[in-house]
């Protein structure tokens, strides 16, 4: 297979989904079954991408393949689009097809009936085609376009029932919260195109390797990467931005699952996998803090909600989080592989409460839930093993991806002295495993607390089924290593997926160890793998003790009851509240940046309608006024004076009129005083 | 082709339309109607044709010789005036890649405006006349290398557009149209004088080898045409560059608009008849942006480097207070209005970096948003022709009902928030790429990019409040769009989606003639800038 099918394929795979979505948009007035041409589109993508997937991982191996165009040409500008195809890029094609197919397939079960059927299937075609994007490009601006391109339709599946108000809010607030990340990913992509004079990751790491910097200083360099790394606060949903993604669960769920569970979302983390060329060591520190903080709020939250969608919401959150406090520590290849694992069970996890929720006559709320274990058995069993995935139970996908998280931030503790970053990645591996146990027996286990809508719960068609045991398979461990507890010894750590130590060796490594020197001592990169080979033990047993332990908590406290929930409610009702009420945050930036810019936009209005148009309008009137005195002064005081002037003619005349005798003698008498009078006077 | 006046007759076909109308007997509506129709689109043909023989790689700009479609005549001339020498004018018009987009969006925007114009409901026959002028004024105005001519279509514009605001107007149409009027009025006062001082500070070399003073624009660029002693000469050590650039400047900003200067256009949009916002917004605040870039820059480039940091602030002010007032609109209209001047702020932002990449940037905005606007101020003429409201919250949920007009909404929505694939992001990201390549500017374009969010955040909520939620039951008679308003909305989504996916149509034709332009202001103001 040669290079040029590769990238013909791939191009096809990435506007195949686009096709669904325009000839949906315009056929589906005239062909009702338009949806099952969409899901059809997705299977063949899916075909072609495990296709070339193979191809690439099997046959080339390490070449990558680029394909490149000049978009923009002009003058001493030019702007390249293009695509490359790498190890990361084919694994994520399979995962977002598959996914993508598998959604698309449950869909049509799931949203039968609805009045908008057929538009929500090309929305969904929109979506996967902006988010083939992202996985494809070689470059930031495609990268940026296409980012913004799932900002629009996640907008639109997020607000798809938008006569809900709550949806459309829900959608609005995802596509601004993302937008203040991606202001930020604007500007460093700004920096990065300013110094480099172009988009293209590759070339850009080139450059960094021969020591240019962005206005000559590392710092910079490290400003910029953490600025387009902000581009991944906003769609990874990281600390301060996360508070789009809870509410965006007012989507439909397959739509959750999607984009909330395993594509959108893992676009961010996607984003620092491309940079991480060009992230110092500074900035990695920030991002690492970043993600721990990020999955430590988001896991104490998940703890006490009660709508089954906004608890793996928040998982989502807290185990994004992981990833990126993952490539923060330096542990690239784990994170890529946790997004990978994640993805799958996520999916199942979300499409599986998408079930309940179905046969529960649109239920959400998990303290109406309970004892549906025997009656929807498939999504149970799948649910339950992907929670052990999330959980990290041996066996299982998650396992060794968190295994690999948590032990690189061990190994990162320990070399650096940043303890902080292991302490909350275990304290968020104890609360992972106890609120997916919580959630897992209050929706399975125990009596019904809503018999009425338990008598109408009901095991899903296939359609639904199907989908579900194909995740769920997934997240057990042999896809990714035979070993069930090393997972270095399988082909995706051991062979697709390594940590870029070429970008380090050549380039960004040299100024990355002066940054990392100042930082944290000499931490190198053989000297951190070798570390996390060291914890890795340690880092096991810890984590699997405080599994086991949340585990057991909460099968005392929501199964066996021996401890009371509500006792432990009333306890720590502070920190219960502040937990339920998620913090806070929202409340926060309702009271200061919502309301502050409606006010400064309400003082403007005022300062535009009344001084600026005042001024304008006032200078009309002074104009006015001025013309009116000028007729005031044109009639009283010009045409006065004229009139004055004739006045004082007529007076004079009128009364000298009567010295005008007539007679010439009385003249001769005025001629001779005259001239007497002006002799005395000289 | 070869041979064919066609700027003159892309200019002055309209005036033709406005005679065949004024012989029409009023109530043959029709015929109006079709004739303004076939005009226009006659027009549109034109212009396409213009593209077809338009060559690229002509730069124009400061090189007379390198115009394109170049008409030049004597048309005053005065032997011998006492003191004054010869006074001549010329007759001349060209085009170069600064004008030729927008004598595109001129001939586009007008047609659509009169798609827009079918259910004008009163006094039809002084309607389309009035129309048919000002699109001779726009069009002139676009195309006229002389001063004194530019300034004569400049001014020919403004009287139809008074009574076209004043007479199809709304409630408050005589407040908006004088407002109108006079502010612009005012505007053109500080041009005329600058046109005057120019007049007396530079002299062209005849054919003959005599030396008259001269309103060419291109001869006013070129410094060795300045006398030693004129007031705006550069060579005079007390000259008025200055003064006179910011009277320049202003006269242009008031139709930008710019802030400060901003307000007349808000009052005139929401009174002004749909198509003749659709002309406002579209093209006649381009002349604002065109009038700089082909007059004020070129023949004050030193003036220009030196303030080019005030420029750019101030197009940061229109883009943030544009929108930041956009947010709290209440009528649809005048939210589209203020959106407007955030837009219009990119165009100015763009110049200022005086890169190429800035102003193709600036450029291919001001046609973007000529088209984007457009569709915009057209969405909002369907819903006010159907419900007679323009108040956002007055609506909800109309996306259920009105569904087809409700997608192309979304489009010009999107394509105003500066959605990639949509041609506004192109514009709007070269404008802050050239600009941020400016180290002098580079904070006021970074406290710029604050517009990206909030001009979703006002778009969106409107969006929001207009379409989605729940649908009030008041509009239960509301229909989706007919086939005459799909003929306004797909051409113009056709554009917009176009050239956000192949922006090259547009800047290949523009490029030769922005680096030019950018060469001219980097060496020229250093050579003036340098000698002083």
């Amino acid at each position: 297979m040669s290079h040029p099918d590769i990238i013909n394929i791939s191009i096809a795979i990435l506007f195949l989904p686009l096709l669904g979505f325009v000839s949906v948009i315009f056929l589906s007035k005239k062909i009702s079954k338009m949806y099952i041409v969409e899901t059809v589109i997705l299977g063949l993508t899916l075909a072609l991408s495990i296709y070339i997937g193979f191809q690439k991982l099997f046959v080339l191996k390490g070449e990558e393949i680029v394909f490149a165009f000049n978009w923009l040409d002009y003058d001493n500008l030019t702007i390249e689009l293009g695509i490359k195809i790498d190890n990361l890029t084919v694994i994520m094609l399979f995962v977002v097809n598959l996914i993508s197919f598998l959604v698309h397939v449950y869909s049509i079960e799931y949203m039968r009936g609805d009045k908008r059927y057929n538009r929500y299937f090309a929305y969904l075609g929109l979506f996967t085609f902006s988010m083939l994007g992202i996985v494809l490009t070689h470059n930031l601006l495609m990268m940026y376009i296409f980012w913004e391109l799932v900002g629009l339709s996640s907008y639109l599946l997020i607000g798809f029932w938008f006569e809900k108000d709550s949806a459309a809010n829900a959608g609005k607030k995802a596509f601004l919260v993302n937008r203040v990340g991606d202001i930020g990913m604007f500007l460093g992509i700004l920096i990065l195109f300013t110094t480099y004079g172009t988009f293209t990751f590759d070339t850009i790491f080139a450059q960094i390797g021969e020591g240019i910097m962005p206005f000559g200083s590392f710092e910079w360099l490290g400003i910029a990467g953490f600025l387009v790394f902000l581009g991944a606060v906003g769609k990874s949903a990281q600390f301060p931005l996360h508070v789009w993604l809870p509410d965006a669960m007012e989507g439909p769920t397959p739509v959750s699952a999607l984009i909330h569970a395993a594509t959108m979302v893992a676009a961010g983390v996607y984003l620092i996998v491309r940079i991480f060329g060009l992230l110092t060591a500074d900035a990695l520190l920030y991002i690492a803090i970043i993600g721990a903080v990020t999955s430590f709020v988001a896991a104490t939250i998940a703890v006490t909600q009660n709508d089954i969608k906004k608890v793996l919401a928040y998982s989502t959150v807290s185990q994004l989080g992981y990833m990126v406090m993952s490539l923060g520590i330096g542990a690239y290849a784990f994170a890529f592989f946790h997004l990978v694992t994640h993805a799958f069970f996520k999916a199942s996890l979300f499409l599986g409460s998408g079930s309940v929720i179905h046969s529960m006559h649109h239920e959400q709320d998990i303290r109406f839930m309970g004892g549906l274990k025997d009656k929807m058995p498939i999504t149970f069993w799948t649910f339950v093993i992907s929670t052990a995935a999330l959980c990290g139970i041996p066996f299982t996908s998650g396992f060794l991806s968190k295994d690999g998280i948590l032990a690189g931030a061990f190994a990162f503790g320990n070399l650096t002295g940043h303890w902080i970053i292991p302490v909350l990645g275990f304290a968020v591996a104890f609360l992972t495993a106890f609120y997916m146990s919580r959630l897992v027996i209050l929706t399975f286990f125990g009596k019904p607390r809503d018999q009425h809508k338990y008598d109408h719960a009901h095991e899903n068609p296939k359609l639904m089924t199907v989908p579900l045991m194909v995740l769920a398979t997934l997240s057990i461990f042999v896809w990714f290593s035979f070993n069930p507890f090393d997972s270095s010894s399988g082909a995706f750590l051991g062979e697709w997926v390594k940590t870029p130590t070429q970008a380090f060796a050549e380039g960004s490594y040299e100024y990355s160890q002066t940054g990392m020197q100042t930082v944290h001592e000499e931490l190198t990169p053989q000297l951190f793998e070798e570390e996390i080979h060291h914890a890795h033990y340690p880092a096991m047993f810890l984590s699997l003790g405080l599994t086991g332990i949340a585990v057991f908590l909460a099968f005392m406290i929501y199964y066996r009851e021996k401890i009371s929930a509500d006792n432990l409610e009333s306890r720590f009702k502070g920190i219960h509240t502040f937990s339920l009420n998620k913090w806070y945050i929202d409340e926060l930036y309702h009271a200061t940046a919502i309301k502050g810019t409606m006010v400064l936009s309400r003082m403007l209005f005022w300062f535009d309608k009344y001084i600026i148009d005042g001024i304008v309008n006032g200078s009309a009137y002074v104009t006015r006024f001025v013309s009116y005195l000028s007729k005031l002064f044109d009639t009283f005081v010009v045409d006065g004076l004229v009139n004055f002037s004739a006045f004082i003619t007529g007076f004079f005349g009128a009364s000298l009129r009567r010295v005008q005798t007539g007679k010439v003698q009385t003249y001769i008498v005025y001629v001779v005083f005259s001239i007497i009078i002006i002799l005395v006077l000289i | 082709m070869e041979g064919m006046p066609i700027l003159s007759l892309i200019t002055f076909l309209p005036v033709l339309g406005m005679v065949i109308i004024l012989l029409l007997p009023s109530r043959n509506e029709a015929g109006i109607k079709y004739t303004a129709l076939g005009i226009t689109l006659l027009q549109v043909i034109l212009a396409v044709m213009m593209l077809s023989g338009f060559n690229y790689n002509l730069p124009g700009v400061t090189d007379e010789s390198t115009f394109q479609f170049v008409e030049k005549f004597r048309w005053i001339e005065i032997q011998e005036v006492s003191w004054l020498g010869t006074v001549k004018v010329d007759y001349f018009l060209g085009v170069d890649g600064i004008s030729m987009p927008m004598v595109l969006l001129t001939a586009i925007v007008s047609l659509i405006a009169v798609i827009s114009s079918w259910k004008i409901p009163k006094a039809i026959k002084g309607f389309f006349a009035l129309f048919l002028l000002l699109d001779t004024g726009m069009m002139g105005v676009f195309v006229a290398l002389d001063l004194f001519l530019f300034y004569i279509f400049w001014e020919l514009m403004l009287l139809p557009m008074y009574f076209l605001i004043g007479i199809w107007g709304g409630p408050r149409k005589e407040y908006a149209a004088i407002k109108f009027f006079i502010y612009t009025l005012l505007g053109s006062v500080f041009i005329l004088l600058v046109m005057i001082g120019l007049y007396f500070s530079a002299t062209e070399t005849l054919a003959d080898g005599s030396k008259v003073f001269t309103f060419n624009i291109i001869e006013l660029a070129n410094q060795a045409n300045y006398n030693s002693d004129g007031i705006l000469s550069p060579f005079n050590p007390q000259n008025w560059r200055y003064i006179a650039y910011i009277a320049l400047f202003v006269g242009f900003a008031i139709k930008i608009p710019m802030f400060p200067f901003h307000t007349w256009l808000p009052d005139a949009h929401v009174e002004a008849p749909t198509p003749i916002s659709v002309i406002l917004a579209g093209v006649l605040l381009k002349m604002g942006t065109y009038g700089i870039l082909r007059i004020a820059f070129p023949v004050f480039p030193e003036v220009t480097r030196e303030l080019m940091w005030y420029i750019a602030l101030f197009g940061m002010i229109n883009i943030i207070y544009g929108a930041f007032v956009a947010l709290s609109q209440k009528d649809f209209k005048k939210l589209i209005a203020y959106s407007s001047v955030s837009h219009m702020g990119y165009v100015l932002l763009g110049m200022a970096s005086l890169t190429s990449t800035g102003i193709n940037g600036a450029i291919l905005q001001m046609f973007n948003h000529g088209t984007i606007t457009a569709m915009l101020f057209l969405i909002v003429g369907v819903i006010y022709d159907r419900a007679h409201t323009r108040g956002i919250d007055d609506f909800g949920g109309l996306a259920t009902k009105l569904p087809v007009y409700t997608g192309f909404v979304t489009v010009a929505f999107f394509a105003a928030i500066g959605l990639p694939g949509l041609s506004g992001f192109v514009s709007e990201a070269l404008v802050f790429v050239g600009a941020f390549s400016v180290e002098s500017i580079r904070v006021v374009t970074v406290i710029s990019t604050l517009g990206i969010l909030l001009g979703a955040a006002y778009m969106l909520w409107t969006l929001q409040r207009i379409f989605f939620g729940k649908f009030n039951e008041k509009w239960e008679g509301l229909t989706d769009i007919d086939s005459r308003e799909m003929a306004m909305f797909i051409p113009l989504t056709i554009i917009i989606i176009f050239l956000g996916v192949y922006p090259s149509a547009m800047i290949d034709i523009m490029n030769t003639s922005v680096s030019a332009l950018a060469e001219f202001m980097n060496s020229a103001g250093n050579n003036l800038l340098g000698g002083m």
